[in-house]
């Protein structure tokens, strides 16, 4: 469903991605995990579209992404970002509803789908209401999420969702999230830097340093059949306790 | 958005629409109390006619601003003197009489009245006491009397036509003269530490201040006699009005008369219309407390034409700003060229920017709400221009992502996150 084959990509003179190929495999959730700088956050805007490979090609449900089909093929994904990616200036609900008034959506259908997306991220009409810097971290990221959901797309696209929160929040809502990507059964491609973040929510994971792939597998498969002595180490380096048990 | 469309429309029909309207005849006035005064003597006595109505354009400026607005159809009349035309507006001091002045202004398409009565040119005042102890009649007279004090403004003290030429003419040797300004030497003067000093010859403050002017006997000084010049236009279409105006005022005001209605004007507090229809009664106002009130009504009426224009200008400066602030952001390269440009507009002296305007909107509150809303225009363009390149960048991309469209995301987006 989404693919990379041999992507290049360069900002001046530092090489982000170095000959990347990736398959993301539909209906399920796919981690990008690797430490700041090795390529990830660059995988997902090439995926949507936001800059272009130098070489190599993105592959989006059989069609390649360029310049005269992101606009279509974006419509197809939904993005989050650290801390949401709010509007500041617009209530949550307010955020979360701008792009189906954008599509010309009637009011009740928009209502319906506000209604059942924020049961879904547990959200009440009154935290809805409010501005974003009237919102803890964990409901700015619900909203986002919400906002991302909203026209349902098959696709999510989640660039380091958790990364501001404190550890308790982000436990809590890395469970939240798992139950809830298991229950849409939509293609999530979700960056992070955090392995037990990777270990909860991934089917599979792609580990990356430097803009090159150590490994592609499942979290069991890191952790048992390490590649090369990086992934080992990367492992070990931030797992203080045991990484939990691999993803459901 | 509704309020900055009606302020458009409101700033269009302010706009003059140009030469002479259905009978209207638009009175100028040059920035003085004499001037403002006689313009609107010149407007009442329109009213009275009956034939056409009077709009008023006073207080234009200096004589190049009234000018080139009677000569743009601006106004239709307004006082002038025959010094100023001669020298300033013709440039041939030679023409000394209103008969010789009028057969130049044909072709341009005007004409003057005679004479109004009374000459407004340099003078020397004396305390009339002084003058009755020493025997001062005359300029000449001076010359007797080497040991008075003179205190002179500085123009009348550098220019030919001032004390300079005066000296020569008749042999003047004061022994001290100094530079002050007009409204120290008065107080001077009465408290007699200075004998000697420059005057207008209708200035309100000669009676008050028992000042006696010196007669200029070898006629160095020029004629400044008041006259009307008028479009000929007006004067031909309004033929009554013309007339009328003619009837009441050539040789109905001497130099007293036209300096006791100054003083009224600058020293007693009375509304300028209010001198004009005692001149017109042929009597002093009327007595009593209209002078609190008719300033007050003035403050009020003069308080909401300024809001009015400010508030118009700026309106009128957002409408354009802003988008031009939003396509700098959009076209960088462009967008330099543009601010650049604003920029320089804003360098302009506003003097020489209305200079400019007159041929284009004529005088009035036209060109001053052109004038301000090009000065508004700088600040909210370029800030409109700094708060949209300040924008996260992440923010715009998932406006894309979002799927929002150019206008949505520059009305929901941009703009508001501009403001914020």
């Amino acid at each position: 469903m989404i693919a990379l084959r041999e992507v290049t990509k360069r900002f001046g003179p530092t090489v982000a991605l170095d000959s990347v190929s990736l398959d993301v495999p539909p209906g399920a959730t796919h981690v990008l995990l690797g430490s700041s700088g090795s390529g990830k956050s660059t995988v997902l805007r090439l995926i949507l579209g936001l800059a272009a490979p130098d070489a190599g090609t993105v592959v989006v449900d059989g069609t390649v992404v360029d310049a005269g089909s992101r606009d279509r093929l974006v419509a197809r994904m939904g993005y989050v970002v650290q801390d949401g990616g709010l509007y500041p200036h617009l209530t949550a609900v307010d955020n979360v509803t701008l792009a189906a008034d954008a599509q010309g959506w009637p009011h009740g259908r928009i209502d319906a789908r506000v209604a059942e997306l924020a049961g879904m991220a547990g959200l009440d009409a009154a935290t809805l209401g409010r501005y974003p810097r009237e919102l803890s971290g964990g409901q700015r990221q619900r909203v986002g999420l919400m906002r991302a959901l909203m026209l349902d797309p098959p696709v999510l696209l989640l660039d380091e969702p958790l990364g501001a929160l404190d550890p308790i929040v982000r436990a809590e809502l890395q469970d939240q999230l798992g139950h809830l990507f298991a229950t849409l059964a939509k293609t999530v491609v979700l960056v992070t830097h955090d392995i037990r973040e990777a270990a909860r929510l991934g089917r599979t994971i792609t580990l990356m340093t430097a803009g090159r792939v150590v490994q592609h597998g499942t979290f069991a498969d890191l952790v048992e059949r390490p590649a090369a002595p990086f992934v080992t180490q990367f492992l070990t380096a931030q797992t203080l306790a045991a990484p939990a048990a691999p993803a459901r | 958005m509704r309020a900055f469309a009606s302020a458009v429309a409101l700033l269009a029909a302010l706009l003059p629409a140009g030469v002479a309207a259905e009978g209207v005849v638009r009175v100028g006035s040059k920035s003085f109390t004499e001037s403002y005064i006689l313009a609107e003597v010149i407007a009442q006595v329109i009213e009275q006619v009956g034939e056409a109505r009077a709009e008023r354009r006073v207080g234009l400026g200096g004589t190049g601003l009234t000018q080139r607005a009677l000569e743009s159809g601006t106004i239709d009349v307004y006082p002038e003197y025959t010094g100023t035309l001669a020298r300033v507006i013709l440039k041939d001091p030679a023409l000394l009489t209103v008969e010789a002045l009028r057969a130049r202004l044909e072709p341009m398409g005007l004409t003057i009245s005679a004479s109004l009565g009374f000459a407004n040119t340099y003078a020397l005042a004396v305390r009339a006491e002084q003058a009755e102890r020493l025997g001062l009649r005359t300029v000449g007279d001076l010359a007797r009397h080497p040991e008075l004090r003179a205190a002179f403004s500085s123009g009348f003290l550098e220019r030919d036509d001032g004390w300079p030429g005066l000296r020569a003419r008749y042999g003047l040797g004061l022994a001290r003269v100094e530079v002050m300004e007009h409204a120290v030497t008065y107080r001077a003067i009465a408290s007699g530490q200075v004998d000697v000093m420059d005057v207008f010859s209708t200035d309100g403050q000669l009676e008050r201040l028992r000042l006696r002017l010196l007669e200029d006997d070898r006629r160095f000084f020029p004629d400044y006699s008041a006259v009307l010049l008028a479009r000929r236009e007006m004067t031909e279409r309004f033929p009554r009005t013309w007339a009328r105006l003619r009837e009441a005022l050539e040789g109905r005001l001497d130099a007293a008369r036209m300096a006791r209605l100054n003083a009224m004007a600058d020293l007693d507090g009375r509304s300028v219309p209010e001198v004009a229809a005692a001149f017109l009664r042929g009597g002093e106002p009327a007595a009593g407390g209209g002078r609190g009130r008719a300033l007050l009504g003035e403050l009020v009426a003069l308080t909401a034409d300024h809001l009015l224009l400010v508030l118009i200008s700026v309106g009128a400066a957002v409408v354009l700003g802003i988008p031009m602030g939003v396509l700098a952001a959009r076209y960088r390269r462009a967008g330099q060229v543009e601010l650049s440009v604003i920029a320089m507009l804003q360098t302009v002296p506003a003097l020489a920017l209305l200079m400019f305007m007159i041929p284009l909107f004529g005088i009035g509150k036209g060109p001053a709400l052109v004038a301000l809303s090009l000065y508004a225009l700088l600040p909210i363009a370029r800030n409109t221009y700094a708060g949209m390149m300040a924008i996260e960048p992440t923010l715009l991309e998932i406006a894309w992502v979002l799927r929002l469209g150019r206008l949505r995301r520059l009305l929901r987006v941009e703009l508001p996150a501009t403001a914020a």
